[in-house]
């Protein structure tokens, strides 16, 4: 068992003022997943009538992506290639205090305390980020062979679980590595090269009317990525806008 | 306007008169090595070598490329800024993600600031005296700019002042010519990494061309 | 009184039926489609899919999620694979032997037609897939790459690593996105279904709340979707997100839907063991690790000896044991079983001896940890992640954990429930799997549903819809099923007991796993009810719920879904009750071999139960839907 200080934001709502506010646990258990802790915290608050601290999770096996908050200054805190609901206690030590915030940027408004709303990432998908193919119109599968390798490297780059851990930790909060990871899965693949052009314009474009920031190859993104997505498809991305801009037709 | 307003385009003009004053700096690096001549053969050389510079109507154009460089690179920086700070929006209260990234990497605007304060000392001690200020001539008739540099070099704050700018442009270099080719698009793994080493390289390599100069003046006078 | 129900299945031979019913389905011109809307409640694969679906062929599609957007949905989290029967490995794979594979793996509970229908489009589905950028698995000849799967003799699984959910669900995500952008799908993320709206006995709508803003919404239309996924969540700990749930599905059954075999739940053999009562769900280890480690108890009770200590006589490698045909690949049932088994003997390992181990030891001698890192690294690597230990060293340790509800809403061929005008699809439905659902099946039928059937069978309901005008938002239906919805919050609010909502779902969840988990009994069931019943009292009087109902309030949130799981609780143990044989997923201990294997009763229950509301959670109507089996005679499944 150890003994464990929280700071935790709490923040009614997006126009309100927030502030860290203090819970200690006595028992909490080196076993028990960082959330499992959250919501043992949230037990005890219920049962005082408190509100209980409000975040975001669902899946709690690192693959939807709806976890993630700021664990100690880290986006899904101190483990690598470990989303928020895969830590575990037991890397914190007895008597640590653990500060826990929200991801923060203008494109992920604050809902209430470590709930965030990250919609803007869903747009940027909508504006190009599919093969615009329509049920019933798809070929033969084993008609276009693709080779091993450029499938696993489309795998690669498919892999982002769009937790938005890339722009919550970058210094200019910038969803380059989200936005670039999807744009080179499909432009690897030949079922999505057609559209490459009209789809790396359009999204690059949402990206910006998002309120997103600008990529400074920090390459921080990538380190806390959960999925470890390489930050060599933000300069695909931005191979293939540059191309996109120089040959575009009319 | 988006096409202007787009942090991508204006990226890309960052990356490109960035490479372009990056390349500047190898050929002024290597006028300055003129300095490292005997005493009067480096008098002469250097002289005729400004001179040579001032005169010509193509280095003029160059010139004014580069100036138009030198201004485009700080105004995006300062758009560019403005924008990220936009899009951050409330910051951390316990900030921790320095240890994702290197430091220089994050901090190319302060960097740059020192490098463009130090350009306007720099501009108006050599290049101003030497375009419209009253020079000695030496004895082939070019502007004795090479004494004005001795003198300068020859006192120990301005080789201070002189070294701490050059190794802020170190820095500056060794992120931002590695950052500047992503930027324009190399996404090759093996070509990214060689290129990685080489801006490293380069960095390092102006970093102790440019500071050994005033050194070796002040030590060697 | 016992009802019939008619499934309406096509006339014809098995294999003609869906093509048959494509024939004289009805149809709506492209100018009136845009004159119609739909509802689609979920974005999951079905859902997904659906709405995707729909929106391309002109429909106006209004599609909702609880979640914080549509790329959440827990189809995500599915690992294996995706059946469709290709025959790309010439194997002697055809569509037959797909039905008959899924029909027997069903236990032979499972309506033929659906099934059939269910191989018949898998193909289909895989070129729509890879044509939406799904990176499947590729030989180096660059052709889609296969692999085998439990309970089949053929190689039919289409796989994207081990998260082919993630990557098929993305695939359907984008489709529906640029639906979205197109604006023929209006999306509402963090929006719950709490309730259908039935004009004249038609579903026309339904109620949701905006789980940000707190504010109750209507939405009506011509027709609702519910693809809202399965119910496993009841049992606390699964397998599934923290957030599934069965309100959606509930709430229609209140007003009228049938519910399908709502007892029959997937429990999976290879999960992590809960390691303390804190636990807030189990995390699910490819079935795949199965192929290589070998699964063992202490030969005697009560052993506190650390796995590596152990002698190898003092093992029991059970399944090799008992079943040494299949040995450690036996069916998830049968392993799952299996396991329980020897922890009700006090066999079990781990702090609280409720895990089995599952070892590589042998594996690694054969093969080298070379071999067994490339096949298992990723699975070795979570395992460490969330127990801290390395499965290289010493063995893992594995329980049992719920994982698909094979039942759900009663639906007919053109998977229409009871409701005119509501249809089920996906894992809310019941239809395809019987009594326990084949591996690499589930993503399959959320996706045939979604993309291959639903366009089909609603645009034939719809046809008939093109004279109605939009729904009426201000119908007093709604006004009766919103103050409904409303009072409900408001009486969670106003109770202000000492006990959360989540503990009352703990309770509810282990009462369940244990009498009617993985083997039910007549004694074990009626005590659950009993207890359920006295559960449900409880949380009328002892719930709190903080806050109120017009902000962000994820506890008013979960107050509602274990409202909902008490009462289904209920429905499943009296179905379990009612099914006095065993077959698949549902062991009766009453009902079993000499050799403990599960005994079926073609005679007395060769039918699906559908279960009808009738006022009270403790008094529903059983209504049946007889299985005929044209084709095929039900066998006995062996898999000694």
């Amino acid at each position: 068992m150890m003994k464990i200080h929280l700071k935790i934001w709490r923040q009614k709502n997006s126009q309100s003022k927030g502030g860290f506010k203090e819970y200690t646990l006595d028992d909490v258990h080196q076993e028990m997943s960082f959330l499992e802790m959250l919501d043992m915290l949230n037990i005890k608050l219920v049962k005082k009538a408190e509100r209980p601290v409000e975040f975001d999770h669902d899946c709690r096996e690192g693959i939807c992506g709806q976890c993630g908050v700021m664990i100690n200054g880290i986006a899904h805190g101190p483990l690598k290639n470990t989303t928020t609901c895969q830590l575990h206690m037991r890397s914190f030590n007895d008597g640590d205090t653990i500060y826990v915030e929200p991801f923060k940027a203008s494109a992920f408004p604050l809902v209430r305390d470590l709930k965030i709303n990250r919609s803007s990432l869903d747009n940027i998908i909508s504006s190009g980020g599919y093969v615009s193919v329509d049920t019933g119109q798809a070929p033969e599968a084993n008609t276009i062979p693709i080779a091993n390798e450029i499938a696993e490297a489309a795998f690669d780059s498919a892999a982002c679980i769009g937790c938005g851990a890339c722009v919550a930790s970058c210094k200019n909060s910038s969803a380059a590595l989200f936005t670039s990871a999807k744009i080179t899965q499909l432009e690897l693949l030949p079922q999505g090269q057609k559209e490459t052009r009209k789809r790396v314009v359009a999204m690059v474009n949402q990206m910006e009317e998002e309120g997103f920031g600008h990529c400074t190859n920090t390459e921080a993104c990538e380190v806390e990525c959960p999925e470890d997505i390489s930050v060599l498809n933000i300069a695909r991305m931005n191979y293939e806008y540059n191309k996109s801009k120089i040959l575009r037709n009319k | 306007m988006l096409y202007v307003k787009n942090a991508l385009t204006r990226k890309n003009l960052m990356a490109l008169t960035g490479l372009f004053l990056s390349f500047f700096l190898i050929i002024h690096l290597f006028g300055n090595l003129q300095l490292l001549l005997p005493e009067e053969e480096a008098k002469l050389q250097y002289n005729w070598y400004s001179h040579l510079l001032a005169g010509n109507i193509v280095v003029k154009v160059i010139a004014i490329v580069l100036y138009i460089c030198i201004l485009l690179h700080t105004i995006d920086a300062i758009y560019l800024s403005l924008k990220s700070k936009k899009a951050n929006g409330p910051r951390y209260a316990i900030d921790k993600r320095g240890r994702a990234s290197k430091w220089y990497s994050r901090n190319m605007m302060f960097l740059g600031s020192i490098i463009f304060l130090f350009l306007i000392i720099h501009f108006k001690d050599f290049w101003y005296h030497f375009k419209f200020g009253q020079l000695p001539v030496d004895k082939n008739g070019n502007k004795d700019l090479y004494t004005l540099v001795i003198a300068a070099f020859d006192q120990l704050w301005y080789v201070i002042l002189y070294v701490i700018a050059i190794i802020a442009l170190g820095y500056h270099l060794l992120h931002g010519v590695f950052s500047a080719h992503r930027t324009l698009g190399l996404y090759h793994p093996l070509y990214s990494k060689i290129v990685k080493f080489l801006g490293m390289a380069y960095a390092i390599i102006m970093t102790m061309g440019y500071i050994a100069i005033p050194i070796f003046i002040y030590l060697n006078r | 009184m016992e009802n019939h129900l008619n499934a309406k299945i096509p006339e014809g031979p098995l294999s003609e039926k869906w093509s048959n019913y494509k024939k004289e389905a009805k149809l709506v011109s492209p100018n009136n489609r845009k004159k119609l809307e739909v509802i689609v409640v979920g974005t999951g694969l079905a859902g997904a899919s659906a709405a995707a679906s729909l929106a391309e062929m002109g429909y106006n599609v209004k599609s909702f999620c609880f979640q914080d957007s549509p790329r959440r949905a827990h189809s995500v989290a599915a690992q294996g694979g995706v059946n469709a029967a290709k025959n790309y490995k010439n194997d002697g794979d055809s569509v037959y032997r797909m039905f008959y594979d899924t029909l027997k793996g069903g236990d032979f509970r499972s309506r033929e037609a659906n099934t059939y229908r269910l191989a018949e489009c898998s193909a289909n589905l895989i070129d729509q897939a890879t044509a939406q950028g799904v990176p499947f698995a590729r030989e180096y000849s660059g052709y889609l790459r296969n692999r085998s799967f439990g309970g089949v003799q053929v190689s039919r699984t289409f796989y994207a690593r081990g998260q082919t959910g993630q990557q098929l669900l993305l695939g359907s995500y984008q489709a529906l996105m640029r639906q979205v952008n197109t604006g023929k799908v209006n999306l509402y993320a963090r929006h719950e279904m709490l309730d259908l709206v039935l004009i004249e006995g038609k579903a026309k709508g339904i109620i949701a709340r905006n789980l940000d803003t707190g504010k109750m919404e209507r939405h009506g239309a011509h027709a609702v979707v519910l693809a809202s996924g399965g119910f496993g969540k009841i049992y606390y700990l699964s397998t599934l997100a923290m957030g599934c749930n069965a309100s959606a599905i509930w709430r229609a059954h209140r007003k009228g839907a049938f519910m399908a075999n709502p007892s029959w739940t997937q429990i999976h053999p290879t999960c992590l063991p809960q390691s303390g009562e804190y636990q807030s769900k189990l995390t699910l280890m490819s079935e795949s690790l199965r192929n290589d480690g070998r699964i063992w108890v202490p030969r005697d009770k009560n052993d506190t000896r650390k796995a590596n200590d152990i002698p190898e006589e003092e093992r029991d490698y059970y399944l090799e044991r008992k079943y040494p045909a299949f040995g450690n690949l036996a069916p998830r049932d049968i392993a799952s079983r299996s396991a329980k088994e020897q922890i009700d003997e006090g066999k079990g390992v781990g702090v609280l001896k409720n895990a089995v181990y599952l070892d590589f030891s042998r594996a690694l001698k054969e093969y080298g940890k070379d071999i067994i890192e490339e096949r298992y690294g990723n699975l070795f690597t979570m395992y460490k992640k969330i127990t801290g230990i390395d499965a290289y060293l010493e063995p893992m340790k594995i329980s049992p954990a719920a994982h698909f509800s094979m039942g759900g809403l009663w639906v007919d061929y053109e998977l229409m429930t009871t409701i005119h005008g509501l249809f089920a699809i996906g894992e809310a439905n019941f239809s395809d799997h019987g009594a326990n659902r084949l591996g690499a099946n589930s993503l399959l039928q959320a996706c045939v549903d979604g993309y291959f059937v639903l366009p089909y069978t609603l645009q034939n309901f719809l046809a008939d819809e093109i004279k109605n005008p939009k729904t009426d938002i201000h119908h007093p239906e709604f006004d009766k099923a919103e103050e409904a919805v409303k009072n409900q919050l408001e009486e969670f609010l106003a109770t202000k007991g000492n006990k959360t909502a989540e503990e009352f779902h703990k309770l509810l969840g282990s009462e369940l796993y244990d009498k009617c988990g993985l083997s039910r009994s007549r004694e074990g069931l009626e005590k659950a009810i009993e207890n359920i019943r006295e559960l449900r009292k409880e949380f009328k009087e002892n719930l709190i719920v903080p806050g109120d109902a017009s902000e962000v309030n994820s506890e008013l949130e979960k107050a509602g879904r274990v409202a909902d799981y008490m009462e289904i609780a209920e429905l499943m143990c009296i179905d379990a009750l009612q099914r006095e044989e065993s077959c698949g997923a549902h062991f009766r201990t009453e009902y079993q071999t000499e050799e403990g294997e599960a005994k079926r009763d073609d005679a007395r229950f060769s039918y699906s139960s559908a279960w009808e509301w009738n006022k009270n959670p403790a008094t529903p109507i059983l209504n049946k839907e007889t299985l005929i089996f044209e084709s095929v005679t039900p066998s006995v499944r062996s898999y000694k």
